[in-house]
């Protein structure tokens, strides 16, 4: 099988077994909308500017933590041995980064649209703010996975993972709360340029070193 | 003897740069001052922690390749010693910052992205404690080590240059060579960072050798 076969038929795999059980999407996307809902209620006279943005993120930042961490933990080991006969380490983790991917993208339009409804919307480059949410959910998504992968090896993943990951995902989180507050304000696009560049180059660089470390941490 | 000469070259180094870095005169230049001796300390930590760090990463690399439990050992004590290192750096910036910028925590996107790089590799160490089985604890680690590493060099070299920093050589600001380092001073900065790397080898050399007599017994 090739590559692109066995990404493929993993990637309907993941969505299969989504779809079955549904427990964690449901769960996740509740979890979101609670959490925004939360923030609405403790925020009593809304919330302007640059607080707007932030608080967006730290939201989407934290259910992202919570809906990825469970990528590797949540298999029995008995399934990853099977998968070990069948698969390439490449193919499986560039389907968890692409399902991850996926995963990221839909739970932060529904958090975004939550948000915009609940907080009065803001956002005046609305094409632009969604192009910030897309690359924040790639990154995301691109990051967690191998940490998860990590952390799933240790003996406390849950606190693990958000351990592990917060130094590595800052970087990024600061070039998208630039990038999506010039979007907000309804800057001139050509300013951002830089960050998106930035931002695609480390996630490149990301998935590539995933890419390329996966393999070890697959052989057990 | 002859195996041993960087050591004394250590020494000398920076006994050397703690003299001269204490005695020979500096331009007086506004707001720094006397202070500006503090380039020959605060700087070289930062140099010794980076080194220190890349150090750790190629025998990190060299671990996932050969499965030989010395590169891990070496790899966990020169992070052990980076983050020493790390801060040394931290603290004498904010003497340094609370002297000349006001505060001993201006908002500046390189104190904060050092502070980021010293969680993640605290972060390693306590993935390091998290996993019992040694050989599997020597891979995971290893993994992330270089799965951070990159990160963090754009974090410090990187991201600092495209915002304003207070740091020379960000945000427009001119680096080094332009007008806070005149030839005395490098006469000066240069052994002293040569000297504080070859300490911060050193000192990691004999923590891996404790390590690896405890392994062995």
């Amino acid at each position: 099988m090739s590559l692109i076969h066995q990404v493929k038929s993993l990637i309907a795999k993941e969505l299969i077994l989504e779809w079955r059980s549904r427990y964690a999407l449901n769960g996740i996307v509740l979890y979101v909308v609670s959490t925004i809902f939360v923030c609405y209620l403790s925020f009593k006279g809304g919330i302007q500017g640059p607080t707007w943005n932030v608080l967006f993120w730290i939201i989407l930042l934290f259910a992202s933590i919570n809906a990825l961490v469970k990528s590797f933990v949540q298999e029995p080991a008995g399934r990853h041995l099977y998968l070990y006969t069948l698969a390439s380490p490449q193919a499986i983790i560039l389907s968890k980064i692409i399902y991850n991917c996926l995963l990221m993208l839909l739970l932060s339009t529904i958090a975004l649209f939550f948000y915009q409804v609940v907080f009065s919307n803001q956002v005046q480059d609305l094409l632009f703010y969604f192009l910030a949410v897309l690359l924040g959910s790639i990154s995301f998504a691109s990051v967690f996975t191998l940490i998860s992968g990590i952390a799933a090896k240790a003996n406390n993943p849950g606190s693990l993972m958000a351990v592990l990951s917060f130094p590595v995902i800052i970087p990024l989180l600061i070039l998208l709360i630039k990038f999506s507050k010039n979007a907000m304000d309804g800057l001139d696009r050509s300013v951002s340029y830089d960050e998106i560049v930035i931002l695609l180059s480390l996630n490149v660089l990301v998935i590539a070193s995933s890419l390329v470390l996966f393999p070890y941490l697959w052989r057990d | 003897m002859t195996k041993n000469w960087w050591k004394i070259l250590a020494a000398v180094l920076l006994i050397y740069s703690f003299i001269a870095g204490l005695l020979v005169a500096v331009p007086r230049l506004p707001i720094l001052h006397e202070t500006i001796r503090n380039l020959y300390f605060h700087v070289p930590m930062w140099f010794t922690m980076i080194f220190l760090y890349l150090l750790s990463v190629i025998n990190s690399i060299k671990y996932l390749s050969s499965a030989d439990e010395k590169h891990d050992f070496m790899a966990v004590e020169t992070v052990n010693t980076g983050i020493v290192f790390g801060f040394l750096g931290l603290g004498t910036g904010m003497i340094w910052a609370n002297f000349t910028w006001g505060a001993p925590w201006p908002n500046d996107p390189k104190l904060n992205g050092s502070a980021i790089s010293t969680l993640m590799y605290l972060a390693y160490i306590v993935l390091r404690s998290s996993i019992d089985e040694s050989q599997k604890r020597a891979k995971i680690s290893a993994i992330y080590n270089i799965f951070a590493f990159p990160i963090m060099v754009v974090l410090l070299f990187i991201l600092p240059r495209m915002t304003d920093s207070l740091h020379p050589g960000n945000g427009g600001n001119p680096g080094f060579n332009s007008y806070d380092l005149d030839s005395n001073m490098r006469l000066v900065f240069y052994p002293a960072v040569i000297g504080w790397i070859l300490l911060g080898v050193w000192i990691s050399n004999i923590r891996y050798r404790i390590r690896l007599l405890q392994h062995k017994f």
